[in-house]
C-alpha cells in the first residue's frame, strides 16, 4: 500500500541529501547550484504528492511556477558563474572575498 | 506486493541513490548526469501520482535544457579539482550527522501524523491531468502565470546582458551618435569654378 506518507519521506531524504550537499561541497558553486536544484526537486515532491492525495490541482501549478522560478534561476546563476571565471580563473567559494562579508 | 509498490521503491531508491552520487562525485560532469538520473527517475514517480504534464514537464524542460546548460558550463570552465576537494572529508561527519538528524526528524513527524492512512488509489475522473492544469493557470492563475512569463523574460535579458562580451574588433553602431548628428558633421560644400568641356 502506498500512502502520502511514503511520498513525504522520499521528499525528506532528498532534501536531507541537498542540504548535506551544501555542506561537503561548499567551495565548489557548481556543486553547491546543483544542491539547491535537489532541494527544489524535494519541494516539488512533497507538492505533486499532496495536489495527488488532497485532490486538488493547487500544488501542481505551484510546482509548474517553482520549476519556472528554478529554470530562471539556474540561468542567471550559470551566467554568473561564468563571468566570475572569466574575471578571476576561479570558481572557489574561498577565492571571492572581494567583499569582505 | 503490487506492481506499483515495487515500482515506487525502484524509482525512489534509484532516485535517492543518484543524489547521493551528485554530492560526493569527484568530477562535477558526473555530479551533473547523477543529477540528470535523480531528475528521470523523480519524474517516474510523477507518473505514478498521475502527475503526467509535470512529469514530462521536468524531463524536457529541467533534464533537457537546464542540466545540459549546466554540463555546457561545467564543461566550458576549466577548474582545479583537488582545490576544490580540499576539505571535503573534514566537512563529511558534520554533513552527514545534520542531514541524517533532520532526514530522521522529518520522517518521525510524518510517520507520527497518521498521513500513511490515505491508501494511493487510481483516480478515474475521466478529464487528463494537462487539461485540469491548463484550466486552472489560464483562469484562477492568470496573473501568476504571465508574472512567470516576465521572470523568464528577465532572466533571458539578465543571462544575456551578464555574459555578453564587446569585443574592440567588432564595429558597431552607436544609435545615440547615429540621432545626434548635424548637418555638418555629415555635408562638406567645397567651392570651386564651373569647369567646361
Amino acid at each position: 500500500m502506498l500512502t502520502l506518507a511514503h511520498f513525504l519521506t522520499l521528499g525528506a531524504i532528498l532534501f536531507s541529501i541537498g542540504v548535506a550537499g551544501i555542506f561537503l561541497n561548499r567551495k565548489n558553486i557548481i556543486i553547491l547550484l546543483m544542491s539547491i536544484e535537489l532541494m527544489l526537486l524535494a519541494v516539488n515532491m512533497n507538492f505533486v504528492a499532496f495536489s495527488r492525495f488532497l485532490d486538488s490541482m493547487d500544488g501542481q501549478v505551484f510546482v509548474f511556477f517553482i520549476l519556472t522560478v528554478a529554470a530562471a534561476e539556474a540561468a542567471i546563476g550559470l551566467a554568473i558563474l561564468v563571468v566570475l571565471f572569466r574575471n578571476r580563473q576561479t570558481i572557489n567559494v574561498e577565492d571571492i572575498e572581494e567583499l569582505k562579508g | 506486493m503490487a506492481i506499483i509498490e515495487i515500482v515506487f521503491y525502484l524509482f525512489a531508491g534509484v532516485s535517492t541513490l543518484a543524489a547521493l552520487g551528485v554530492i560526493t562525485s569527484r568530477n562535477p560532469v558526473y555530479s551533473v548526469l547523477f543529477l540528470v538520473l535523480a531528475f528521470f527517475s523523480t519524474a517516474c514517480i510523477w507518473l505514478l501520482l498521475e502527475a503526467e504534464f509535470l512529469a514530462i514537464t521536468l524531463v524536457l524542460v529541467y533534464v533537457g535544457a537546464v542540466m545540459v546548460l549546466f554540463l555546457f558550463v561545467v564543461m566550458m570552465l576549466d577548474i582545479n579539482l583537488a582545490r576544490l576537494r580540499s576539505g571535503f572529508a573534514s566537512y563529511l561527519p558534520v554533513g552527514i550527522l545534520i542531514a541524517v538528524a533532520m532526514a530522521a526528524q522529518l520522517v518521525i513527524l510524518i510517520w507520527s501524523r497518521g498521513l500513511d492512512s490515505q491508501v494511493l488509489q487510481s483516480s478515474d475522473s475521466g478529464v487528463s491531468n494537462t487539461r485540469m492544469l491548463g484550466e486552472w493557470l489560464f483562469t484562477q492563475y492568470l496573473y501568476p502565470f504571465e508574472i512567470a512569463g516576465f521572470i523568464l523574460l528577465v532572466a533571458i535579458v539578465a543571462a544575456i546582458s551578464l555574459t555578453h562580451r564587446r569585443r574592440p574588433e567588432t564595429k558597431y553602431q552607436d544609435p545615440s551618435r547615429q540621432v545626434r548628428v548635424r548637418r555638418d558633421e555629415r555635408v562638406r560644400l567645397v567651392k570651386m569654378d564651373a569647369e567646361e568641356d
